[in-house]
């Protein structure tokens, strides 16, 4: 018998995450830090390994060196197996053509033979943009239970905010009769989380159907999804209900960060029945000093605090000197922050130094716009960054 | 880059130093420093010395190394040659489990003699320092020695027991004193129980040794060849933790929460040890921590000041922890004081309960137990 798997994942995470502005400079969006040790696509690689999913493609298009990096053998997440495991699948050049990801569907597309070579039963189309815990297994027995042809998972949205998201209108049954992409006048507020199952065999046959169709943006919601509804297959929606936070956004990351913060958070990294797995940084354990006040804040391994810090996120090997404030702030691993220096309201990337007395950013007020402080640079003493700057250069005076 | 070697690591030896703590385990696996065990630094100094090839001789007690351990990986040693290779013991009905570092070297000499390197490393799992293995494997090569000790200068206690080591000039060891009394407060260089000999020459020692019936390694071996045999010492200057007592063991602890004493230990090469992906810790809204190393997976509501604590400690609201030690997953409850205190793993402390214990005997409460 020829091996095979139930069933494989493909996580797109080719996105470049332009509204991340400096954050995604020089790496992908799912490889963004998350939650003082983790990076987005820990995650999705994390739900599917606790799911039972041991097979992942992830597509890489974008920036792709830190991603692949990370992600390595997969065996951070249990993801290297002898057969299956995670894969890293970049754009090739072929006999016939050699192209980019041209959309979310033709990206899978061109991975056909990737996912056949497993022989699945189904196919689970994952983004790497989202942070939430989800058992991609439950899903799955829903549509085999259903007798789905595709799945879709979904979330209640507020109505206010439904027109930004691909929404679907289900009858009583769940099945969809319906796909809006992003509708002015939504009818329901049951938002697409961008996850999908397909029955292998159709996803197959439509996306050979979009790639031949010279009129189709080659996307999932735009197009396969249309068109599978169009031709009468089986859809159904599946409710998610718990934390699903799109981070795609410098306000929405540093939302998302402060989320798991109190007790309780509004979405816990510290549970047992589903751990988030993640490379980890060697560190000796984070030293909080004599003068130090760390308050309602999560800190990584390797931190040498004597300052304050307060409703914030530290990333690996930060080093808060004495004086400095830290305030309602996400600083990523290896930053500075000098002495005297204050910091509010900010996202403050990889290996920033904060010289002695500098002012990032304002006190978190409805006005005040978060600050954003990109990889590797380097702010004077004594410099003030005003509230909402972007800076991906150093500034020196 | 230094000559190859491989490691031979003793996971059992010292026990009675901290008989406390190896009730269930071996020294090996004695928990240190917030997120380390004692093996973490004599491998991680080997591995950091380009060593991959580590034998860990187990004699007893060893189920929670191998649990630490696991292939290796975490130390870059899950290797298709070598890497980690435990190597617990062989007994019939002629042979019991050995009880010298003697004994030990014989049983392993078969492992020995199928490596190819040059050199083997010899350490045992008493001592916390960040030495790099390949200087003294220069000056091993340079002085074309035997046999290369390497010794600590310090302050000796009264109650450990020490070999201590003279050298002349250029560092041959001349004289060597096993179990000495100590009188009043006195500095003396101490062996420190890290070995490096010619794997050949070492295959040839212990086959003499055992056909002349000798018993200890220390007494029988060293200390009678001194002249025959040439010894060397490697004076290592660095910073240097003995686990001679309970007493060291906290002190050495907590001499971690010194800045000079991390950045040696931490800056500037990597310790590996065992990955747990716990979350990063969190601290709540009234959280106070002072002078504290803190590991991942905690989570702080009380008053922290002069401790350490290990991975998924919980400290609740009102709790006060002071100049102590808490282990892996301890859940220290709300209004509980503790002051000069070790607690084993899994240690649940209830609510307002007291314990107090002094800097010289700090109050040691036994893994898993619920108080």
């Amino acid at each position: 018998m020829r091996r095979k798997k139930e069933c494989v994942a493909m996580l797109l995470a080719g996105g470049q995450g332009s509204r991340l502005f400096a954050l995604t400079n020089n790496i992908a969006k799912p490889a963004v830090a998350f939650g003082a040790k983790y990076r987005i696509i820990d995650f999705p690689l994390s739900n599917c390994i606790n799911s039972g999913i041991d097979t992942v493609g992830v597509l890489t298009q974008y920036q792709p060196l830190i991603l692949n990096e990370y992600i390595g053998n997969g065996q951070p997440w249990d993801l290297d197996r002898a057969f299956g495991g995670v894969h890293i699948l970049s754009p090739y050049q072929a006999k016939a053509r050699s192209t980019w990801y041209e959309g979310t569907a033709n990206a899978i597309y061109q991975n056909m033979h990737f996912m056949k070579m497993y022989n699945p039963d189904y196919v689970l189309i994952l983004s790497g943009d989202h942070i939430y815990k989800m058992d991609y297994a439950a899903m799955l027995q829903a549509h085999i239970d259903k007798g789905a042809d595709c799945t879709i998972a979904a979330i209640e949205v507020p109505l206010s905010e439904a027109s930004r998201f691909g929404i679907l209108n289900t009858n009583p049954d769940g099945s969809i009769y319906q796909f809006e992409e992003k509708p002015k006048v939504p009818k329901s507020t049951l938002a697409s989380m961008g996850i999908y199952i397909f029955t292998a065999e159709k996803l197959f046959k439509y996306l050979e159907e979009d790639e031949a169709d010279p009129n189709s943006s080659k996307d999932f919601g735009k197009d396969v999804l249309p068109a599978m509804l169009n031709a009468g297959e089986k859809m159904f929606s599946y409710l998610f209900e718990g934390y699903w936070k799109d981070v795609g956004t410098i306000a929405s990351l540093w939302q998302a960060n402060m989320d798991l913060l109190g007790d309780p958070p509004a979405f816990d990294v510290n549970d047992k029945s589903w751990k988030i797995h993640s490379r980890n940084p060697l560190a000796p354990p984070e030293y909080i000093g004599d003068s130090a006040i760390v308050k309602n804040s999560m800190v990584a391994l390797g931190c040498e605090i004597e300052g304050t810090v307060e409703h914030s996120v530290l990333g690996s090997n930060v080093i808060v000197e004495k004086g400095a404030v830290v305030k309602d702030a996400v600083v990523l691993a290896n930053s500075v922050i000098r002495a005297g220096a204050s910091v509010s309201y900010s996202i403050i990337d990889e290996n920033v130094t904060v010289g002695k007395n500098a002012v990032i950013g304002v006190e978190r007020n409805p006005k005040a716009e978060i600050v954003v402080l990109g990889r590797d640079i380097t702010v004077g003493d004594g410099v003030k960054v005003l509230s909402g700057q972007k800076n991906e250069k150093n500034i020196l005076a | 880059m230094a000559a190859s070697a491989v490691g031979v690591i003793f996971s059992n030896l010292h026990e009675e130093n901290v008989p406390e703590l190896v009730r269930r385990r071996t020294i090996a696996s004695v928990p240190f420093g917030g997120r380390y065990r004692l093996i973490d630094f004599p491998l991680s100094n080997m591995v950091n010395a380009g060593i991959t090839t580590v034998g860990i001789m187990t004699n007893n007690n060893y189920r929670s190394l191998i649990d630490h351990l696991g292939s290796g990986k975490d130390w870059d040693l899950a290797r298709k040659d070598g890497g980690i290779i435990l190597l617990p013991p062989f007994s019939d009905e002629n042979e019991n489990l050995y009880k010298t570092r003697l004994e030990a070297l014989k049983s392993v000499t078969g492992f020995l003699a199928r490596r190819q390197e040059n050199y083997v490393v010899l350490s045992d799992c008493d001592g916390v320092a960040r030495i790099d293995i390949s200087d003294i494997l220069d000056y091993h090569e340079e002085k074309n020695a035997d046999i290369t000790m390497v010794t600590h200068y310090e302050e000796v206690e009264k109650t450990a027991n020490y070999m201590l080591i003279g050298a002349d000039k250029e560092g041959r060891v001349n004289e060597v004193k096993l179990n000495p009394r100590i009188r009043g407060k006195a500095k003396a260089d101490v062996y420190i129980n890290v070995m490096v000999f010619n794997r050949q020459f070492l295959l040839n020692l212990v086959e003499d040794s055992i056909a002349h019936g000798d018993t200890s390694f220390e007494s029988d071996v060293i200390a009678k060849q001194l002249n025959s045999l040439k010894i060397y010492r490697y004076d290592f200057r660095g910073y240097y933790a003995g686990i001679h007592s309970m007493a060291a063991y906290y002190k050495h602890n907590m001499e971690l929460l010194n800045k000079e004493v991390r950045d040696e230990l931490f800056g500037a090469r990597d310790i590996y040890t065992k990955v747990r992906d716990s979350a990063p810790s969190k601290y709540g809204e009234e959280t106070v921590v002072r002078n504290s190393l803190i590991s991942d997976g905690c989570e702080i509501e009380g008053v922290v000041e002069n401790s350490i604590l290990f991975r998924g400690v919980k400290v609740a609201r009102g709790a006060v922890v002071r100049n102590s030690i808490i282990m892996q997953d301890n859940i220290i409850g709300a209004y509980a004081s503790l002051d000069c205190v070790i607690t084993d793993k899994n240690v649940v402390i209830s609510d307002r309960r007291n314990l107090s214990g002094c800097e010289v005997l700090p109050y040691f409460i036994q893994k898993g137990t619920l108080l």
